[in-house]
């Protein structure tokens, strides 16, 4: 697992130690670190994704893209890497465009929201949510992050039945 | 748990057609999946068994030795030519034959498995000749390869590592496009060079198919030896059989193929054992 962690740095110019220190650090920030020797085969589907976005750390990146990181997980380890992502964003060091289709990772995690409309793909709307999200975490949040998703949904939700009707006919 | 299932059936008339709701009713588990499970000594007794019945049929007389000499017969011919120093010439020179042929075979088939499953040129160019070729039973070309390379080992080399060549080409390139995808963009997205992406992502994964790929060719190399060796060779088990066989020795000629079958065992064993060692992270 160390070893996937690492190879996007493998053929950098960052040394041994340097590269070390990287996959150590993005290891911790993930919380994988005791899990280092484990094969794929060992680990869970959630630990799994935590390492894919451990090798992106890595490399430090400035922004990050995550196309629809949790949509192939279990509901449980979905908010528990939610919440990761929530820690993970919250230095404000590294920005990160996040795709889903799930409006409650949408108003959870995002600064701006921006709805897309179906083919041709244009931009219809961008939505700026009104809390840090250090404040969306309290029980008193929770009522406005409601409202917002209903918002979000209203806009979508034809398009999203036209996608519907579309697949049926294929 | 036909213990269960009995008792159920017991109380079954006194109780008529109605179930008990009240109990939980114990429920066989059923969707095991169809896995049966090599045992450990059904294999070796079964081996044992026939053999056992093989020597009696002998022993008492009920088949001519002629045409099928006991296994006692088998193993004393067998004794006599490692004694007489013959079994080792001709294993040695069949093992030699196999062992380079095979090894040629793979390596260019390795190198144009890769290249088919890499190269969109190398795939069109390939797969059009590889297609018209594979088929060609390799044996047939025996006698034209002994006109351009003479008679003597080359030929019956040639003839090896072309019937691996082809087998281990379409194993290494089916085994190259099935390597997730997934994988293979992510180690490009990070900028990863080519040669470490087919080092690092593409050799591993394509490396199960590749060893599928080991146990055919093997077969395949030692089905070709033992035809060339029987077209025209003086050491060799193929050699051995055929010789054997004309001078109406069944006893040698069995031998010979008890060889091969050992031969062919500890061949499958050595690519278990690397599988082990090359899959161990599967």
């Amino acid at each position: 697992m160390e070893a996937n962690v690492e190879f996007p740095l493998a053929h950098t110019a960052l040394d041994a130690a340097a590269r070390r220190a990287a996959v150590d650090d993005a290891l911790r920030r993930t919380g994988l670190s005791e899990f280092c020797g484990a094969y794929p085969k060992q680990l869970s589907g959630g630990m799994r994704q935590r390492v894919g976005i451990a090798r992106a750390l890595a490399v430090r990146p400035a922004i990050l893209l995550m196309d629809e990181p949790l949509s192939a997980l279990d509901s449980q380890t979905r908010e528990l890497l939610m919440e990761d992502f929530i820690r993970l964003l919250a230095d404000g060091a590294m920005g990160a465009v996040y795709v889903t289709h799930n409006l409650e990772e949408a108003v959870r995690i995002a600064d701006r929201i921006v709805v897309l409309s179906r083919r041709p793909g244009r931009v219809r709307e961008v939505v700026t949510i009104p809390m840090t999200r250090d404040e969306r975490g309290g029980i008193d949040a929770r009522g406005k992050l409601l409202s917002l998703q209903n918002e979000l949904w209203s806009l979508i939700r034809e398009e999203a039945i036209d996608a519907e009707r579309e697949v049926q006919h294929a | 748990m036909p213990s269960a299932r009995s008792s159920m059936l017991d109380r079954a008339p006194s109780q008529g057609t109605q179930p008990d709701e009240s109990k939980p009713r114990p429920v066989e588990f059923r969707g095991a999946g169809f896995t049966p499970s090599a045992g450990r000594y059904s294999g070796w007794i079964a081996l044992a068994l026939v053999i056992a019945l093989w020597q009696l049929a002998g022993s008492a007389g009920w088949v001519n030795p002629l045409f099928l000499p006991p296994p006692s017969a088998i193993a004393i011919a067998m004794y006599k030519l490692a004694m007489s120093g013959a079994l080792w010439q001709h294993v040695s020179a069949s093992v030699i034959r196999i062992g380079s042929g095979w090894v040629l075979g793979t390596v260019a088939g390795v190198i144009v498995g890769f290249g088919i499953g890499l190269s969109t040129l190398a795939r069109g160019v390939g797969i059009t000749f590889i297609s018209a070729l594979f088929p060609i039973p390799k044996i047939a070309l025996l006698p034209l390869l002994i006109l351009w390379l003479g008679i003597g080992e080359e030929p019956k080399i040639a003839t090896i590592a072309l019937g691996v060549f082809f087998s281990t080409a379409i194993s290494v390139y089916s085994g190259v496009d099935a390597v997730p995808r997934n994988l293979i963009r992510m180690a490009q997205s990070f900028n990863v060079p080519f040669h470490a992406i087919v080092i690092r992502v593409i050799w591993p994964g394509a490396l199960p198919s590749i060893l599928a790929g080991f146990r055919i060719t093997a077969s395949v190399a030692l089905l070709l030896v033992v035809s060339a060796e029987m077209i025209g060779a003086q050491f060799g088990i193929g050699a051995f059989v055929l010789q054997a066989g004309n001078l109406m020795q069944t006893d040698q000629l069995l031998a010979g193929v008890v060889i091969l079958s050992l031969f062919g065992l500890a061949v499958g064993k050595l690519i278990n054992m690397l599988e082990a060692r090359l899959l161990h992270w599967r």
